[in-house]
C-alpha cells in the first residue's frame, strides 16, 4: 500500500496488505488528522474514507504543489515537517527523512 | 468614480490616507473601475514609497503545539490539524538565513507558534540572532506572540530591529477568530514594541469571513496604529481548522482590497504575504505589485509552500522594481 503524503488516504494497493483494502483514511476530504503522532494510525470503515481517498487524489497532487507532505507514503504515519525558505524536510519515526 | 477622484486628491497629492467610508468605497468598486483604483494606488506607492521592492523571507523557529486558537491557523494545538510540533536547531536557523539572503532579500523574519515566548524560546532567539548576525548580512525580525516589557528589551538588546505582531481582523471581527486571547492584548504588545522603538509589522488575513465593511474597519484601525510594515495575507483555508472549509477570497476582491489598503496607508510598506498563489495566482502577483504593494515575502512560509523565489525576482526585474538594498534599510 502507498499513503496519500498529503491527506494519509490510500493511493494506491500493491496487493500485500489485504487490510489496507478496508479504506484508511480518517480524516475529511481536506486533509486527514490522525489521533496520534507518529503512531501507525488505527484502520476505519472505508465508507468513512472521504472523497479523495476514494477517488485518485487529485486534488491532493494539486495541493502539493504548495505543501510539504504530511504523512509517510509508506506507513501513513504523521510526520514532523519542517519548512524553509527554499525547500522542506519532512521525518517519519519509521522511514526516516526525506527533504525537497 | 467619484471616490478615486478624491483620493487622488487626498492620497495622492497630500499622502494622507483614506478614511473609512473612503476605504469601504474603493472596496465597493464595480468589477470595471478596479484597474484604475490599482493604477492610483500604484502611483500613491511609487509617490510615497519610491520603487523600491523590500523583499523578505521566514522560517518557523518552533511549528506547531500552539496553545492559542486563532481559526485560520493549522499551528494551533487545539485543532486537529496535520501539522507537527517541531523545532528548528540553531545551524539550520543560520543555513535559512543564509538562503533567504542569497535571494537578494534585507529580511529575515523568525516566527514562533506559541502565545507568548517562554525562557527556553527567549534563549534559542538569543543564540540564533546572534548565530546569523555573525554570518549572514541580513535584517533580523521577529514574531513571537504577545510580549512582556522585559521579552521587549530583551529582543532590542539582541538586535532584533523589527517585531510582527498581527492584529489579524478588525477589532468588531476579532472574537469570531480568536477566543483565547483579545485585541487589546495584541494592541498592548504592539504599543510595547513601537515604544521600544522597534520597527511595527502589523497586519492580518482576508477572507476570515468578515464583511466588506470590516475590511474597510480594519484598514483604518491599521492605520491608526502607523505600523512601519503591513503584510497582506489572503486565507488558505487549511485542513482540520474552524475555518478549513472557508472559500478562497475571490481575486477581484483581493486586487480591490490591495488598493483600498494602499490608499488607507500611501506611506507603509505593504507585503503581499500568505495566500497569494491560492488567490490570484501568478497573473495576481504581477497585479499587485503594479496596484499598490512594495514588498514580498519570497520562498516557502511557516508550514506552507510558496512560489519559488527566482519567479519573484525576474517579475521584478521585468517590472523594473528595484530589490531594496541592504544598506538603504540600515
Amino acid at each position: 500500500m502507498i499513503w496519500c503524503a498529503r491527506c494519509g488516504g490510500a493511493l494506491s494497493n500493491r496487493g500485500a496488505d489485504r487490510g489496507a483494502d478496508r479504506g484508511t483514511d480518517r480524516g475529511t476530504d481536506r486533509g486527514a488528522a490522525p489521533a496520534v503522532d507518529g503512531d501507525a494510525p488505527p484502520a476505519v470503515d472505508g465508507d468513512a474514507a472521504p472523497a479523495a481517498a476514494r477517488g485518485g487524489h487529485e486534488a491532493c497532487a494539486a495541493a502539493l504543489a504548495l505543501e510539504p507532505p504530511r504523512f509517510c507514503p509508506r506507513c501513513r504515519r504523521r510526520m514532523k515537517v519542517q519548512v524553509l525558505p527554499t525547500g522542506w524536510v519532512a521525518t517519519c519515526v519509521e522511514h526516516g527523512r526525506t527533504q525537497g | 468614480m467619484a471616490i478615486l477622484d478624491h483620493a487622488r486628491a487626498q492620497v495622492l497629492g497630500d499622502g494622507e490616507g483614506l478614511d473609512e467610508a473612503g476605504v469601504l468605497a474603493v472596496l465597493s468598486l464595480p468589477d470595471d473601475e478596479v484597474p484604475a483604483a490599482l493604477q492610483l494606488a500604484h502611483e500613491v506607492r511609487m509617490r510615497w514609497c519610491g520603487p523600491e521592492v523590500e523583499v523578505e523571507g521566514i522560517v518557523s523557529l518552533k511549528t506547531g503545539g500552539c496553545p492559542e486558537d486563532c481559526h485560520f491557523c493549522s499551528q494551533s494545538g487545539l485543532f486537529t490539524s496535520p501539522v507537527r510540533s517541531v523545532w528548528l536547531d540553531i545551524p539550520a536557523l543560520v543555513e535559512a538565513a543564509r538562503q533567504t539572503a542569497a535571494t537578494g532579500a534585507t529580511e529575515f523574519c523568525i516566527v514562533a507558534a506559541v502565545r507568548r515566548p517562554d525562557e527556553r524560546l527567549m534563549a534559542q532567539m538569543r543564540e540564533g540572532v546572534a548565530a546569523i548576525r555573525a554570518a549572514v548580512d541580513i535584517q533580523i525580525a521577529a514574531s513571537l506572540g504577545m510580549l512582556t516589557q522585559a521579552q521587549v528589551d530583551q529582543l532590542v538588546e539582541m538586535g532584533v530591529h523589527r517585531y510582527n505582531h498581527n492584529l489579524e481582523t478588525a477589532r468588531s471581527y476579532f472574537p469570531q477568530v480568536v477566543t483565547t486571547h483579545t485585541y487589546q492584548e495584541r494592541w498592548e504588545t504592539l504599543r510595547m514594541v513601537r515604544d521600544a522603538g522597534l520597527e511595527v509589522c502589523c497586519g492580518g488575513i482576508l477572507g476570515l469571513g468578515e464583511s466588506i465593511g470590516q475590511r474597510a474597519e480594519f484598514a483604518v484601525e491599521l492605520a491608526a496604529l502607523a505600523p512601519h510594515e503591513v503584510p497582506l495575507n489572503f486565507l488558505n483555508p487549511r485542513p482540520g481548522t474552524p475555518l478549513g472549509d472557508r472559500p478562497i477570497v475571490d481575486g477581484r476582491d483581493a486586487l480591490r482590497a490591495i488598493a483600498a489598503f494602499r490608499l488607507a496607508l500611501p506611506r507603509t510598506i505593504l507585503r503581499y504575504a500568505g495566500g497569494r498563489e491560492i488567490t490570484l495566482g501568478d497573473l495576481g502577483t504581477r497585479d499587485g505589485l503594479l496596484g499598490g504593494i512594495n514588498a514580498v515575502i519570497v520562498g516557502n512560509y511557516l508550514t506552507t509552500l510558496g512560489r519559488p523565489a527566482a519567479d519573484d525576482l525576474a517579475l521584478l526585474e521585468e517590472l523594473r522594481m528595484p530589490v531594496k538594498a541592504l544598506s538603504a534599510t540600515l
